[in-house]
C-alpha cells in the first residue's frame, strides 16, 4: 500500500510536470489500478514474467520453443530494465499488437495475438496496474532463438499472414455468460497459445483448444471431448479445477498448475463459470488417440505387472485414485491425450500439483525415470491409455526420446 | 566471529513434530517464526519415493534417515560408580535427523496417555500410599487430563488417527479402550484393517477376561483431509513405516500433516542443514538473547529471537540446556537441581512368541501401529496384591515382515547357514507374538549430564546417560510377562518362548527410542525444569518440548502425548505469553 501510495504522488508529479501525460491528464484511481490488477490475473502475466522463486513481473524463465528459448522480459515499472518508461500507448501497442517501443517485433509467445482482443480500457487499467507494482531493476535475458527466426523483422511477413486484430464479435445467439467465456478464452487467457496446436510457423490452426505440444508437455485438449476433452466434466468440476487446479477427474500440474496458481485461481467464481461454459460448447475434437492394444497383448500384460509393482499402491488396481490425493487414471483426460508426452513426462520426471488455497497438500509424483527403462515405461504406459480407454500404445522410442529431451544438459 | 542476523519474534530449535506444531500454531497467532534443522529438507515424492523406500537395507539397516554418531554421540553407563563410553553406534535407540524429525519413521502408535498418569504420584499415594513405590522419584506432571484432553483431540484430527474411542464424554464404548480417559468425540478415521494375529489375540485375551480394542494408529485407515485442509492417503499395508518415510502419504508426519499449509506461509522460514550450537542469554540469565548456529561450510550466525522454543530430540534439549546453562543441572548426590533429572526409558520386556504349524498369517501385510492392544494392565491396574507399580499395555499385530529383520527362527537354530535358510523359510508366517510396552519410573541414580570426557566436533561436551531399569520396573514387566504367556498358551502354539526382564540396560540392541524425561514438567522449580505450559522456570522466554518433559514415563508410546504437551505449550503462548511475556507460573 506504502508502494502505492507513493506511485499516486509520483503519477501526480508527473502529471503536472509534463504536458501531454501519458495518463490523459488524469491521474490513474484507485479502481483504475484494481481493474487493472484483475486483467493481469486473466492475462496471467505472472506466469512468464516471473521465474520460479524471483521477483514479480522481473523477467521469467526459458519458455522452450520450437524455434528456441524465450525469455519473457521484465516488465517492472523500473525506468532502466523494465516499463518504466513506456507510454500508456507503447504498452498498449505491444499487448495489442506485438510491438514494442522502437519498433522492436515481439514474438508470439508474448500473446498479443489474443490480447489484441481486449479492450483498450482493459489495457489502459493494466498498464495503470503495471505501473505500480514494485520496480525491480534486473536486466532481461535476450531469447535464444535459431535462425532464422531470430530476425525479429520477420514477424513483419507472421503478422501479415496470421495476425487478426480486433475484437472479438459478440454472438447475440449464445447468452452473455457464453460470451463473457468466450471473451476471456480468446483474449485475455489465451487458453489457445498452449491448447490450439500450431503451424509449422507457430501460428494457430483451425483446430482451436485441441491439444499442443509445447515447453516438454502436452496441453491437453480442452475441447467439449467427452473422453480427452472436458465434455465430460460439470460446469462445477471445471470451476473446480480451475480455481483449485484439483477435481475429481484430475490434478494441474506443470505449466498449468502455474496458471491456476497465478491465474484462474485468483479469478471471480462467475468468470470462472462463464470460461466453463464456454469451453463446454467448444466443438469437440474428432482426431483419433489411436486404438488400445488388446489384452492379451505381450505389452499390455507386461504394463499391467509394471503397474501393479509400481503405480497400485496410491493410483489403486481400478485406477481410481484417491479423493484429493492422487489423481484418478480411469476418466483422466491426460492418460487419453493424442499425444502421451504429459503422461510420460510425470512417470519419467515427476510433478506436483498446483498450489492454490482451496487445495493445500500439492501432492506430487515420484519420479521413475532410475528405476523403469524405455522398453517397461512404454509398456506401463501402454497399459494405462488402453485399459483406461485413453488410447493408443506408445513406443519404447517415444520414451526414449522424451528421456532425452529432459536432461538438464539439454535444455 | 558469528554473523549477526536480523531478529525474529521467534526461533524455533529443531524441526520435527514439535518443532512444526509450534511454527504453526504460533504463525497462526501471527508471529514471524524461523525455524533451524540441523538435518536436510525431506519430502515424500522426492526423499521417500515409492520406488526405492521399501529398501531394508538402506533405511532399517544403514538407518539412513537417522542421526548418525559422528552428528552428535552421546555416552552411557549403567550406574554412577562407572566410567561411561560413548556408544560408537546408535543401536538401542534411533534419533530421527532431518525435517519431520522422529515424526517421518516412527511406527505409527498414536495414544494418550492414561488419565491417572499425568497426577502419578498424588493417584498412587491415594491408592496405596506412598510407601508403595518407595525408591522411585514418581511425580504429578502438573497439568491434568481436563485440562489437555482438547490437545490430544487437535493431535489426533490433524494426524487422521484411526481408532476406536473407548469413553467418549464419560460412556464407555464398545470395541473401544474402556479404561482409557474420557474423550470429547470419536477418533477421525475408523480402524485399519486387524490381520489374523490380531484377531487371534482379541479372542484370546477376551476370553481371559481382558478387554482388547484396535490400537489407535497415525497409519490412517482411509483417504482423509485434516483439520488444516492436507489429503493424506489410505495406508497400503506395506510394512515400511518404522525406519522409514511413508511413500503413500498414509502416515502422519509433518510433511503430511502440516508443512504443506505452514510452508508457504509469508511468516515462516525454515533454514536446513544448519545445527544450533547454544542458546545465548542475557547478562541477568532471566531471558535468551539469540541462538548461535553453524552451516554446513562451518559459517557462525548469531540468531536474535525473542522466544526461543527447543523443539529437537528430547536428549538433545536436555544437552542443549546443559550446554546453554539454562536450569540447574541435576546432581544424583544431592538430589538437587533439576536438568538432568528422573531420566527413563520404556520397559517391554516379556511377552510371548509363538510358531504355529496349523496358522497361516501375512506379516509382510502390515502397518506400523497395526495391532490390536488391551489395556488391563497398564500402570492404573489394581497393584493392591502385586510389589509393583506401573504396568504394560500388551497386544498383537502385524507391524512388517521384512526381508532381513523378520525371518524369525525356533529356538535352537543356527544363526547362519543352509539350516538357518531352511529354517527361516519354514516359519515365517507362522508366527505370532503377544508384546507389551511398558512403564518406566525414575529412581535417584538414573539421570543425564554431560560427559565430562568426550566432546563433539565443535568441542561440546556430549550428552552422557547413566541409566538401568529399576527393580520395580522389572518385577513388573516379569509379571505381566507371564500373564501374556498365560493367554498365548490358551492358542495352542507348537512352540511358545518368552523373555525374562534383567538389570543391566545395555545400548547395543535396538529396544525403544522412547526416552523420556531430563527437562520434566511440574509444579514446583525444585523438583522439575519447567512448568505446567513447559516454560523454563529461570529463563522464561525458552520453552521446551518433547518427551523430555515427561516425569516419568507411562506404558505407551510417547508421540500423541508430545503432540498434545505441544499444543497445550503453543496455546499458553499465543494466548497468554505473547500479551504479556514472562514466568506464565510464578516460582
Amino acid at each position: 500500500m506504502k508502494r502505492l501510495a507513493a506511485y499516486f504522488a509520483g503519477a501526480a508529479l508527473l502529471a503536472g510536470m509534463l504536458a501531454a501525460p501519458a495518463w490523459s491528464g488524469a491521474e490513474p484511481d484507485y479502481q483504475q489500478v484494481h481493474d487493472g490488477r484483475y486483467q493481469a490475473i486473466l492475462g496471467d502475466c505472472m506466469g512468464c514474467h516471473t521465474q520460479p522463486g524471483g521477483r514479480a513481473f522481473a523477467g521469467g524463465a526459458a519458455l522452450e520453443t520450437g524455434f528456441g528459448a524465450i525469455f519473457a522480459p521484465n516488465i517492472t515499472p523500473d525506468a532502466a530494465t523494465g516499463i518504466g518508461g513506456w507510454s500508456e500507448e507503447q504498452f498498449r501497442r505491444a499487448v495489442k499488437q506485438g510491438v514494442s517501443p522502437g519498433g522492436k517485433r515481439l514474438y508470439p509467445a508474448m500473446p498479443y495475438p489474443s490480447y489484441a482482443k481486449m479492450s483498450d480500457e482493459d489495457v489502459a487499467n493494466l498498464y495503470a496496474y503495471m505501473q505500480s507494482v514494485e520496480p525491480v531493476q534486473r536486466r532481461s535475458t535476450p531469447s535464444r532463438l535459431r535462425f532464422p527466426y531470430n530476425i525479429r523483422a520477420l514477424m513483419i511477413v507472421w503478422n501479415w499472414l496470421y495476425f487478426q486484430p480486433g475484437p472479438r464479435k459478440l454472438d447475440a445467439s449464445k447468452t452473455a455468460e457464453w460470451n463473457r467465456g468466450a471473451d476471456i478464452v480468446i483474449g485475455p487467457g489465451h487458453c489457445g497459445t498452449c491448447h490450439t496446436p500450431k503451424t509449422f510457423l507457430g501460428a494457430d490452426t483451425s483446430a482451436a483448444l485441441t491439444g499442443a505440444s509445447l515447453d516438454g508437455w502436452f496441453a491437453p485438449d480442452i475441447t467439449a471431448n467427452a473422453r480427452r476433452g472436458v465434455g465430460g466434466w460439470s460446469v462445477a468440476e471445471l470451476v473446480a479445477y480451475l480455481k483449485t487446479g484439483h477435481n475429481s477427474h484430475s490434478m494441474a500440474s506443470g505449466p498449468m498448475a502455474e496458471a491456476i496458481s497465478y491465474s484462474t485461481s485468483k479469478m471471480d467464481d462467475s468468470d470462472l463459470k462463464a470460461i466453463a461454459v464456454y469451453l463446454k460448447h467448444v466443438p469437440a475434437s474428432s482426431a483419433a488417440a489411436g486404438s488400445a492394444l488388446a489384452a492379451d497383448d505381450p505389452h499390455m500384460r507386461a504394463g499391467a505387472e509394471i503397474y501393479q509393482d509400481n503405480c497400485a499402491a496410491c493410483h489403486g488396481m481400478d485406477g481410481k485414485g484417491e479423493n484429493a490425493i492422487f489423481p484418478p487414471l480411469a476418466g483422466n483426460p491426460i492418460v487419453g491425450q493424442t499425444s502421451a508426452e504429459t503422461l510420460a513426462r510425470v512417470v519419467l520426471a515427476g510433478t506436483q500439483s498446483a498450489d492454490t488455497k482451496g487445495a493445500p497438500t500439492q501432492p506430487a509424483m515420484p519420479s521413475f525415470a532410475w528405476r523403469l527403462n524405455d522398453a517397461q515405461l512404454a509398456d506401463v504406459l501402454s497399459y494405462v491409455r488402453g485399459n483406461w480407454g485413453g488410447g493408443g500404445p506408445v513406443s519404447a522410442g517415444t520414451v526414449a526420446q522424451l528421456r532425452r529431451d529432459l536432461r538438464p544438459n539439454r535444455r | 566471529m558469528a554473523k549477526l542476523m536480523p531478529r525474529r519474534d521467534v526461533v524455533i530449535v529443531g524441526f520435527g513434530w514439535t518443532g512444526a506444531i509450534l511454527a504453526q500454531e504460533l504463525t497462526e497467532a501471527g508471529l514471524d517464526v524461523l525455524a533451524i534443522e540441523r538435518g536436510p529438507w525431506r519430502d515424500t515424492a522426492t526423499d521417500f519415493n515409492i520406488g526405492y523406500m521399501p529398501d531394508e537395507l538402506r533405511y532399517a539397516i544403514r538407518r539412513e534417515l537417522f542421526l548418525q554418531p559422528s552428528q552428535e554421540a552421546i555416552t552411557m553407563r549403567n550406574d554412577l560408580t562407572q566410567t561411561a563410553l560413548p556408544m560408537r553406534d546408535y543401536g538401542s535407540f534411533l534419533p530421527g535427523a532431518g525435517v519431520g524429525g522422529a515424526g517421518v519413521h516412527w511406527n505409527g502408535f498414536s495414544w494418550r496417555y492414561l488419565a491417572s498418569d499425568f497426577i502419578l504420584k498424588t493417584h498412587l499415594t491415594q491408592k496405596y500410599g506412598a510407601k508403595k513405590f518407595d525408591g522411585l522419584t514418581i511425580q504429578d506432571w502438573g497439568v491434568t487430563w481436563d485440562e489437555i484432553e482438547h490437545c490430544f483431540d487437535k493431535f489426533e484430527y490433524v494426524a487422521g488417527v484411526s481408532g476406536k474411542a473407548g469413553v467418549i464424554k464419560g460412556v464407555v464404548q464398545p470395541g473401544g479402550n474402556p479404561f482409557e480417559g474420557s474423550r470429547s468425540r470419536e477418533y477421525p478415521n475408523p480402524p485399519l484393517k486387524m490381520p489374523y494375529s490380531s484377531s487371534l489375540f482379541t479372542k484370546a485375551a477376551t476370553e481371559y477376561g481382558l478387554h482388547p480394542f484396535p490400537s489407535p494408529s497415525a497409519n490412517i485407515s482411509r483417504p482423509y483431509v485434516n483439520s488444516l485442509g492436507v489429503a493424506m492417503g489410505e495406508c497400503t499395508y506395506c510394512g515400511y513405516c518404522e525406519r522409514f518415510g511413508c511413500a503413500n502419504y498414509s502416515k502422519a508426519a509433518p510433511q503430511t500433516t502440516i508443512l504443506p499449509v505452514l510452508m508457504k506461509k509469508d511468516n515462516f522460514e525454515l533454514r536446513t542443514e544448519s545445527e544450533v550450537l547454544t542458546v545465548n542469554l542475557h547478562p541477568d540469565g532471566k531471558t535468551a538473547k539469540s541462538v548461535t548456529y553453524v552451516d554446513t561450510s562451518g559459517n557462525e550466525y548469531e540468531q536474535p529471537a525473542d522466544l526461543v522454543i527447543m523443539a529437537g530430540y528430547g536428549l538433545m534439549n536436555v544437552r542443549m540446556m546443559l550446554l546453554s546453562r539454562i536450569g540447574k543441572p541435576y546432581d544424583p548426590n544431592t538430589n538437587e537441581g533439576v536438568v538432568g533429572r528422573n531420566y527413563c526409558y520404556q520397559t517391554g520386556g516379556g511377552g510371548a512368541s509363538m510358531i504355529f504349524d496349523d496358522k497361516r498369517f501375512n506379516p509382510f501385510m502390515g502397518a506400523g501401529a497395526l495391532s490390536s492392544s488391551a489395556h488391563d494392565f497398564n500402570s492404573d491396574m489394581d497393584h493392591s496384591k502385586l510389589d509393583f507399580v506401573g504396568g504394560c499395555s500388551i497386544g498383537s499385530g502385524e507391524s512388517n515382515g521384512r526381508p532381513i529383520q523378520g525371518r524369525p527362527t525356533p529356538p535352537g537354530t543356527p544363526r547362519w547357514g543352509s539350516k538357518w535358510k531352511d529354517a527361516t523359510a519354514k516359519t515365517y508366517g507362522h508366527v505370532m507374538s503377544i508384546g507389551g510396552s511398558g512403564s518406566s519410573y525414575a529412581q535417584r541414580g538414573n539421570y543425564l549430564d554431560l560427559d565430562p570426557t568426550y566432546t563433539d566436533n565443535f568441542g561440546r561436551p556430549l550428552l552422557r546417560i547413566t541409566f538401568d531399569f529399576p527393580d520395580n520396573d522389572i518385577r513388573m514387566q516379569n509379571w505381566v510377562g507371564e500373564q501374556c504367556v498365560k493367554i498365548a498358551k490358551t492358542l495352542n502354539p507348537k512352540i511358545l518362548t518368552s523373555g525374562k526382564a534383567r538389570k543391566g540396560w545395555n545400548s547395543v540392541p535396538y529396544q525403544t527410542t522412547h526416552n523420556t524425561g531430563g527437562a520434566i514438567m511440574g509444579a514446583d522449580p525444585k523438583t522439575s525444569a519447567v512448568n505446567r505450559y513447559l516454560q523454563n522456570w529461570d529463563v522464561s522466554n525458552v520453552f521446551v518440548m518433547g518427551a523430555c518433559a515427561f516425569p516419568q514415563n507411562s506404558a505407551m508410546n510417547p508421540t500423541g502425548t508430545v503432540a498434545a504437551l505441544a499444543y497445550w505449550a503453543a496455546e499458553a503462548i499465543t494466548t497468554r505469553y505473547i500479551k504479556n511475556p514472562g514466568p506464565l507460573v510464578q516460582a
